[in-house]
């Protein structure tokens, strides 16, 4: 174990730029709770640096508050405050450039452009932070936790609210994002860009401008997240693009524009999933093939799904969907007659979208009626053959 | 006027249809609200009953009404009263009754439900509002229609179609529009299309204000910003106004000149 450095205004060292520079490789920096205005923070050697009763930290510049270039860093217990917005850097309240094994946990960071950023960085941990920032436009905001190139690293228990995309991995592999909290951002909650096998699970995505994109990658596990109310004219709860090999696992979207909106998403499984007052439970767009979709409740959605172009290898069985009216005379749980998801509405809506004026009116319950008993616009193979009768109850665990 | 007014309304509320029409709503929106649970929901539900009963009960009713109280009316026209109070005082106590039904029919249940202390008591007042103001138009349509053809099945049959072209026939023409013109922009022209009908504005207005419109992507961005602005609102209301005062003013107009 290195040496314990104080930094304090009874203390030894009055900053902690002082204290760092006289600090050696493992010693621990403690700061006592204060207000702090330092130049940037540059940490080269292995440092833990933890914060009493959260001493808030500051740069004079309004620029980035702690920029890491060392492995084996640990940041705990800091109140980060007020970076300056950038249209050339990307300045963040801690930058890891490049490092390994760092942990950043239990700090609080208010306004900050971008809040925690790690490039090419392997092996981190990024805990329990609380990251609010104050974003207006996506002009002129930041992502909350924002990963670019980096490997196994671990974003937990975090909350992430008012930036612009709560995080943002690109070019992250072998990742996992668990039980963390990200609300109102303006674009997405959780934004992955070229990102392979990575995990996400247990989070909340609240009221995002759509809850979580998936773009341009592979194997990814999604599972036990709940997204709700990502409502507006062009809200998602989960967008998918492009993404191939993906599982999709007792998820909750309740209250969603689009719950799941695919575009070119290929073997994505999407299973045990429980699709509640949303407005459309899911669009399958463009190219999205050999779609699993199975054993999924959704219930009470305005409308169930959309579809265009070819859509015939995407495969629905045994879900409990709340409009079928269907009958089950062998009592083995599962209705007798296939059902359609697609109303001709929805079709029309989808053609036409000025059509949408015609919302609930009479007319078009006997438009879907009749579609209903006698099917000839809507896609004729596209159907659940094996619906359920009762809702699937299954652990939410 | 008021006199005449006052006298047809305590006749028909105390009449066996008016407390039918009010235990009917007593029943649905408890119904509705047992069931949903959820004020949002149940605010969109009762809009498909307001939608499709409204105009049709105050269409039979008021048929069935100006047929009954003919000989009364004739009575009266054998008074020195003017044409234009006695009519005008039967319309109104037609309309006050059947809107009374409405309002306290489905107002307790939600009452009772604490709309006054919930965020959707604007919600609930913009149905209130459509609910009523769909109830004055169409039983003064009825109510002209009848007065207009003696003979009761022409008058029936009549305003059951104005009912039925209103709320059915109406929407599909504007379907069949909206598809004939899909490669055009046709979100200004559905606009205009929908303010000529009171059913469908009152729908759009309801739908609008419970944020459906985010549901309709961008089209219900175009919607929004025409009827979410005082101006579009404006224009609703005149249309609903216009809906009220033009056969209003044809009525007197006829009444006039009516040989009894």
């Amino acid at each position: 174990m290195g040496d314990v450095l104080r930094v304090g205004k009874k203390q030894a060292y009055q900053t902690i730029t002082q204290a760092i520079n006289n600090s050696h490789p493992g010693d621990s920096i403690l700061i006592e709770n204060g207000s702090y205005t330092e130049p940037n923070l540059l940490i080269k050697h292995p440092l833990h640096i933890i914060g009493i009763g959260f001493p808030s930290v500051e740069n004079q510049d309004e620029k980035e508050i702690i920029t890491i270039e060392s492995d084996s860093v640990n940041i705990t217990g800091l109140l980060l405050k007020n970076v300056k917005v950038s249209y050339i850097n990307d300045f963040a309240a801690i930058k890891v450039n490049g490092q390994k094994h760092c942990i950043i946990s239990n700090n609080q960071l208010e306004n900050t452009f971008f809040g925690i950023f790690l490039k090419q960085s392997k092996n981190c941990i990024i805990r329990n932070n609380q990251i609010k920032g104050n974003a207006k436009n996506e002009m002129s905001s930041g992502n909350a936790i924002h990963l670019w190139y980096c490997k196994n690293i671990q974003v937990e228990e975090n909350q992430a609210r008012n930036h612009r995309d709560g995080i943002y991995l690109e070019f992250v592999d072998n990742s996992v994002v668990r039980n963390n909290i990200v609300e109102n951002n303006i674009r997405y909650g959780l934004h992955f860009m070229f990102s392979d096998h990575d995990e996400y699970m247990g989070n909340i995505f609240r009221s995002n401008g759509a809850g979580v994109a998936v773009m341009f990658s592979k194997f990814i596990k999604m599972q036990n997240n709940q997204f709700e109310f990502n409502w507006g004219s062009a809200s998602y709860g989960l967008l998918l693009k492009d993404i191939t090999d993906s599982e999709i696992i007792n998820n909750v979207f309740k209250q969603n524009t689009i719950a799941i909106y695919m575009e070119g998403a290929n073997r994505v499984d999407i299973h045990k999933n429980e699709f509640k007052n949303n407005g459309w439970a899911m669009k399958i767009y463009g190219s999205s093939m050999y779609n699993n979709i199975n054993r999924n409740n959704f219930l009470n959605n305005s409308f169930e799904l959309g579809v265009s172009g070819r859509s015939d290898s995407n495969n629905f069985n045994e879900n409990y969907w709340s409009s079928h009216t269907g009958y089950d005379l062998d009592k083995d749980g599962i209705a007798d007659v296939p059902y359609r998801p697609v109303k001709l509405f929805s079709r029309i809506i989808s053609k036409i979208p000025s059509t949408s004026i015609l919302m609930r009116s009479l007319l078009i319950d006997i438009i879907d009626f009749a579609e209903k008993v006698n099917p000839v616009l809507t896609p004729d193979n596209l159907k659940d053959h094996r619906p359920l009768m009762k809702t699937i109850d299954y652990d939410k665990n | 006027m008021l006199k005449i007014l006052k006298y047809s309304l305590f006749d028909l509320v105390r009449s066996n249809w008016s407390i039918a029409y009010l235990t009917f709503y007593l029943l649905v929106s408890s119904s509705i609200l047992y069931m949903n649970g959820d004020l949002t929901k149940s605010i969109i539900s009762m809009m498909n009953v307001i939608l499709l009963l409204i105009p049709l009960v105050a269409t039979v009713f008021g048929a069935i009404y100006m047929y009954n109280s003919r000989e009364f009316s004739e009575l009266l026209l054998s008074h020195p009263i003017k044409r234009k109070s006695i009519f005008l005082g039967q319309y109104f106590g037609l309309a006050i009754s059947l809107s009374l039904s409405f309002i306290i029919g489905v107002g307790l249940p939600f009452i009772f439900r604490g709309i006054f202390g919930s965020p959707q008591l604007s919600n609930f007042l913009v149905l209130i509002g459509v609910g009523l103001i769909l109830s004055f138009i169409f039983s003064l349509l009825s109510f002209f229609v009848a007065l207009r053809f003696e003979n009761r099945i022409k008058g029936f049959g009549l305003s059951l179609f104005i009912w039925l072209f209103m709320s059915i026939i109406y929407d599909g023409l504007l379907l069949l529009i909206l598809i004939w013109f899909e490669s055009y922009p046709t979100e200004k022209l559905a606009i205009a299309l929908t303010l000529i009908n009171p059913i469908d504005l009152g729908r759009v207005l309801i739908m609008l204000f419970l944020d459906t419109s985010a549901l309709m992507g961008y089209t219900g961005a175009v919607f929004y910003k025409f009827f979410g602005a005082w101006q579009g609102i404006l224009i609703s209301l005149s249309s609903l106004l216009v809906w009220l005062i033009l056969p209003l003013y044809l009525l007197l107009k006829y009444t006039k000149r009516k040989d009894f």
